[in-house]
């Protein structure tokens, strides 16, 4: 160990410093040509149309070429691939004359070999005192390390797309899926019943989970109809499944005995026995379970309806209003062993509709900030701004009414409007 | 649909003058006509754009399908055409756009009166007697530099190029960003282009055309010139003193007084 005592310099030390001098000098001599020529990347200088006028013995070891047969005698572009040649003259040049340099350009340069040594490419061009273009100044740096990390970098970056391409063809195909399902659930066409306009709506708020909502019409012997119109509590695989045993024991239920209330007193009964006391896993619903009696001479229908928890149905009358109709005391259908259904009626007169609907309407997010519900007075309001056209016109006013909705509607949302056609409009339905 | 927006077209020039459409070809955009608007704006309205998935079109109408023909391309032309309600234009396209012009002008050919082909190819492969100097494996030695250039067009320009009006900093690097393209759209232009042959589409060309050629373009070489020539009657040709594939840009002045002359001789 060396321990200084003052200030004075060992005679040793001094001659050091001096020599260290010395070679940093001579490293300054060596100076530009030195560096030019040996620097740690490739130096070329082009005239303009890209015959190469100087170039460094770096960028001729690296290619493998004696500096006779490539300066005057070579362009920059015959020492790239041809692939390179074509992205040089579709992309690199004309960057390079519009804004007079460019930066970071990955190309391949060919050696004498056969071998290819990926680089990065940048050049800017010199311009003479009254600004016209003299030569084209390029600097190619070796990036082999750099390409192998970077088609790693694109192998992920394939690799990803190619799994976000397979999960959005899989999301498609479970779309398909679930529509087709969705779809087997609701009738395929409306009946045409004879002295009653039906039209229909289903609005899916996301392909990707099935509804709750249901409904269907039905003739049931001759001279009267069925129809029910429903929500599902939950949404998915599970509710579909209650859909499904639903609709087909209303079906059946109403061709025993059309009368509305027993048609969810047996329904109350299915489900409860189904889920609630047989799995301990309570699925219930609410539905509006009707039948219809068109009355030829008249041009009435006579509508007798029962509800359980669902809200009330609207009629739209020829006069231009609309009221409620209400059923009180329903409750939801399949909580209890056993539930009261009270029955309302009400006859439509030519002109007038019946309108069900389920709750993805009326709590359908509005305002500015989509934080206030539509709600029961604004859907009656709007169902008697269009009171007395046809149930098509009605429903579909409704559907535009759901699309202005936007992203404010985030529930399905079944309509479904039953009307006694005035003399024009007699036995059409639309769906 | 705003095809104006869509294809970013911009008018120009002479409202009175005939209507001269500039039509950029592969790797870059309408940015490539800086130096030959001024040559003509004084006479000729001139009309640019973007082909869909370059340049600043609106990339959310780019669809693989449509544009993996150059007829998908053309129908950009005539759709352009016909938002402007173009009669009789003089269609100015270089490189791969002189083809999609010959498509375009198939397709309605009240559109377009004349063509100028600048550095045109109808086939850039080689095949049997042509040459047309690529191979296929050439072709994807392009399309694997146009990746190997794919990151840092991800990184630095995609910002810039879907032009956020709310980051006004971003537009200095603006400069560097304009022949910069979605790299997925441009794989499929590259495609597009080099895989095309519209060499019998050459014979539909009844209108006044001026195939101009580069002595040295290592895309379209001198034979190629001559094939385009020969292949569409009464057309003039004319070899400028130039190097490269972008005459307009390498030597302006040269390729403009070529341009203004064929023009000048069709009134």
């Amino acid at each position: 160990m060396m321990c200084r005592t003052g200030q004075q310099q060992e005679p040793h030390e001094a001659d050091e410093a001096e020599s260290s001098r010395g070679a940093f000098a001579a490293l300054l001599e060596d100076s530009a040509e030195e560096l030019y020529e040996n620097a740690p990347c490739g130096y070329l200088s082009t005239l303009m149309d890209g015959t190469i006028a100087k170039i460094n013995a770096t960028l001729l070891g690296w290619l493998g070429l004696d500096r006779e047969a490539v300066v005057g005698r070579m362009r920059f572009t015959d020492l790239l691939t041809v692939g390179g040649r074509l992205y040089h003259e579709t992309h690199f040049a004309p960057m390079l004359q519009m804004q007079g340099e460019i930066s970071g350009i990955a190309l391949e340069i060919k050696q004498s070999g056969g071998g290819r040594i990926p680089v990065l490419v940048s050049s800017s061009v010199k311009h003479g005192s009254t600004g016209e273009p003299l030569l084209i100044r390029t600097t190619v740096f070796d990036a082999r390390q750099r390409r192998a990390y970077e088609e790693e970098l694109l192998r992920g970056r394939k690799a990803a797309e190619e799994a976000r391409r397979q999960s959005e063809a899989d999301r498609a195909r479970l779309q398909d899926a679930l529509a087709v399902l969705q779809q087997s659930l609701l009738p395929d066409i409306l009946p045409v019943l004879p002295g009653v306009e039906t039209a229909a709506s289903y609005h899916t708020a996301s392909p990707d989970r099935l509804g709750g909502d249901f409904y269907d019409v039905f003739p049931l012997d001759g001279k009267r109809f069925g129809f029910f119109l429903g929500d599902v509590c939950g949404k998915g695989p599970q509710a579909a499944a209650v859909t499904s045993l639903t609709r087909y024991t209303l079906r059946t239920a109403a061709l025993h005995d059309p009368d509305p209330v027993t048609a969810l007193t047996t329904l109350n009964k299915v489900l409860h026995e189904r889920y609630a006391a047989g799995s301990g896993d309570p699925r219930y619903c609410t539905v509006v379970f009707g039948t219809l009696e068109p009355d030829p001479d008249t041009g009435q229908v006579a509508v007798r309806i029962a509800s359980g928890g669902h809200p009330p149905a609207i009629v739209t009358r020829a006069d231009g209003t609309a009221d409620f109709l209400p059923t009180p005391g329903g409750l939801l259908v399949g909580v209890l062993p056993s539930a009261q259904f009270t029955a309302a009626t009400t006859t439509l007169a030519p002109g007038d509709t019946l309108l069900l609907y389920t709750d993805g309407i009326t709590e359908a997010r509005t305002g500015p900030d989509r934080t206030s519900l539509y709600g029961d007075q604004a859907l009656l309001s709007f169902a008697s701004d269009h009171a007395g056209k046809p149930a098509s016109a009605l429903i579909e006013a409704l559907t535009a009414l759901l699309q202005r909705f936007g992203d404010g509607l985030d529930d399905d949302t079944a309509l479904l409007a039953l009307g006694a056609p005035t003399a024009g409009h007699r036995t059409r339905s639309s769906r | 649909m705003d095809i104006a927006r869509r294809n970013n077209v911009a008018v120009t020039g002479n409202p009175q003058g005939r209507t001269v459409v500039l039509a950029h070809g592969f790797g870059c955009d309408q940015n490539m006509w800086r130096l030959t608007l001024p040559a003509l704006a004084e006479d000729y309205r001139l009309v640019l754009f973007d082909y869909v998935g370059c340049g600043r079109s609106d990339t959310t109408a780019f669809s693989a399908e449509r544009y993996a023909t150059l007829e998908g391309y053309a129908r950009d032309v005539v759709e352009v055409s016909e938002a402007l309600d173009l009669r009789d234009a003089v269609f100015v396209g270089h490189s791969v756009s002189a083809m999609i012009g010959v498509l375009a002008a198939a397709m309605a050919p009240e559109r377009i009166g004349a063509h100028v082909m600048i550095a045109p190819s109808p086939h850039y492969l080689d095949d049997d007697d042509y040459r047309g100097g690529f191979s296929a494996d050439d072709i994807d030695e392009l399309l694997a530099s146009l990746e190997s250039n794919y990151l840092g067009w991800s990184a630095a320009m995609a910002p810039v190029i879907m032009g956020n009006a709310d980051r006004p900093e971003l537009g200095e690097e603006l400069t560097d960003s304009f022949c910069a393209t979605d790299p997925d759209m441009a794989r499929v232009f590259a495609r597009t282009t080099f895989l095309s042959d519209s060499r019998k589409d050459l014979r539909s060309v009844t209108v006044p055309t001026l195939v101009l050629e580069c002595t040295q373009d290592v895309i379209a070489p001198r034979e190629v010139g001559a094939f385009v020539h020969a292949a569409i009657p009464g057309s003039r040709l004319v070899t400028l003193d130039a190097t490269g594939h972008c005459p307009h840009l390498s030597a302006p002045d040269a390729t403009n007084t070529a341009i203004l002359n064929f023009l000048a001789a069709l009134s």
